[in-house]
């Protein structure tokens, strides 16, 4: 057989042979795998997207986390604010409380001062005078019971007259 | 890495051992070198080894149709000496004989169509058969287990199959490949596999033969211009740019172009494949011609070498093959800009 003629027999053969390969290949193996590979690429793309899709949902999940988080401090910071401000408010309207309440007890304690006080001397005067009284009595009983002193202070007396 | 080619030697060098003729040993020159022309050519018989005297053959059928006698069937054997296996004009068996060039004749001259299944038809069917082995059992893995990452025999198949859609198929076709891609993975598989296994010791060189390589061009010749769309056409017959009288010259080259592209297709891989073929044997066959160990081991280093070469030459063309394949349908079916420098 010659190298450079083509051998009808083999031609014959090999396009038979190559046509019905094709054919079963084709149908058998290429068709169902083709249609795999193709499945398995959209799966995996499907899969890349929605990996896309849930990375994105997480981000924006993650963003609206820390807008509340940064609302909720706000309104901590707020509230705590208030608070304080009310508690504020609160001492320094107890204070001033205390102070005039504190101020009305002394306004009171020195009232009542006073008023214990007028009656303490009005108390003393009114002793002293019944026990200046009760004196003056016992002296001039006891002085007046002799005439001698009887004269001397009636003379005292005309001397304090001629005086006024 | 120098050890291991040597071992891959030695081993190499004990196939050719049970491979080569001892007459080899003994005679003229081109007695020497025969066995290479007689390796790389197409044969009715298929010879494996020679023991001394005893032939290791596989006789092959002879078919042949001619129109006054109709389909006849005989063996290779009917045609050859028993004790030599030799063919000749002197075996005739039934007014046919194969010549001495393992070639058939009629006796009495008259016209016949040989269907022979010769070395190489067998050959290609043991080729198609572990192909389709292959691709089947990969689609089989798919059919079981779904759309799911590749194993064993998917796994070999599906790295080619994809290689062949997206680097060749769609760069090349554009658009419309996919109608195209069973095709070349098939062209591409089986030019691969015949390249590999025809490098097997003791194998056929199928792929190396031009009628197989014709009936592929033809093939990819045929898919091309089935589908070539107007515009393939028109760049034909009327080549748009060119001035009317050019057309008288632009349009014959246009139409042999038609043919040259399939025409090299047949030809590159022939001649890559043969050429690959007969250097192996052109190194083994210079042991026996210088009758020399010295020779023989230096010969067999270095046809081990060429064979890791081949091994890429296989891949190579197998690749070049499909890509040009796909290069011609893809210019038949793309859709012109008019207004592109032709």
């Amino acid at each position: 057989m010659d190298l450079i003629t083509p051998g009808s027999g083999l031609i014959f053969w090999q396009l038979i042979g190559f046509l019905g390969l094709l054919f079963i290949l084709i149908k058998f193996a290429w068709k169902p795998m083709l249609a795999a590979l193709e499945e398995r690429e959209s799966t995996i793309e499907n899969a890349l997207k929605q990996a896309e899709i849930a990375r994105n949902e997480m981000a924006n999940l993650k963003a609206e986390n820390e807008k509340l988080l940064a609302e909720a401090r706000l309104e901590r910071d707020n509230i705590l604010k208030k608070a304080q401000e009310a508690s504020n408010k609160m001492i320094e309207e107890a204070k001033t409380e205390a102070q005039k309440q504190g101020a009305q007890l002394i306004e009171n304690a020195k009232a009542v001062i006073e008023t214990e006080k007028k009656a303490a001397l009005t108390e003393v005067k009114n002793q002293v005078a019944a026990l200046t009284l009760e004196v003056t009595e016992k002296l001039l009983k006891k002085n007046l019971s002799d005439d001698a002193s009887q004269k001397a202070l009636v003379d005292e007396f005309v001397k304090d007259l001629k005086l006024n | 890495m120098t050890r291991k080619i040597l071992v891959l030697s030695i081993l190499f060098s004990a196939f050719l051992l049970f491979n080569t003729n001892s007459s080899f040993a003994a005679g003229s020159e081109e007695d020497k070198t025969s066995f290479i022309m007689h390796h790389v050519k197409d044969s009715h018989e298929w010879h494996f080894a020679t023991f001394g005297h005893t032939h290791v053959t596989l006789p092959l059928p002879v078919i042949v149709y001619s129109s006054d006698r109709g389909l006849e069937f005989f063996s290779s054997t009917d045609f050859q000496n028993h004790d030599t296996h030799a063919f000749g004009k002197e075996y005739a068996h039934e007014g046919y004989y194969i010549d001495e060039h393992d070639h058939l004749g009629r006796v009495d001259g008259a016209s016949f169509i040989e269907l022979s299944i010769t070395k190489n038809v067998v050959m290609m069917f043991i080729v198609m058969f572990v192909l389709a082995y292959v691709a089947l059992s990969a689609a089989n893995h798919y059919k079981k287990n779904g759309a799911v990452a590749p194993k064993g025999a998917a796994a070999l198949i599906e790295p080619i199959v994809i290689f062949v859609r997206d680097e060749i198929a769609e760069k090349s076709i554009g658009p419309k490949y996919k109608k195209f891609v069973p095709y070349l993975i098939t062209l591409f598989l089986f030019i691969w596999f015949g390249n590999l296994l025809g490098l097997l010791p003791g194998a056929a060189n199928l792929t190396g033969n031009i009628a197989v390589t014709m009936t592929l061009a033809v093939l990819t010749f045929i898919i091309t211009n089935v589908n070539g769309n107007k515009d393939y056409w028109k760049h034909v017959f009327a080549t748009p740019g060119v001035p009317i009288p050019m057309l008288l010259i632009i349009v014959p080259v246009e139409i042999i172009g038609l043919f040259t592209k399939p025409f090299a297709l047949m030809v590159r891989l022939f001649v890559a494949i043969t050429a690959g073929h007969i250097v192996i044997l052109g190194f083994i066959a210079l042991a026996f011609i210088f009758e020399s160990y010295a020779i023989g081991v230096v010969s067999t280093v270095m046809v081990t070498f060429i064979n890791i070469i081949e091994l890429l030459v296989a891949t190579i063309q197998a690749y070049v093959f499909t890509l040009f394949t796909a290069m011609y349908i893809g210019g038949a079916v793309a859709e012109h800009a008019h207004d592109e420098h032709h």
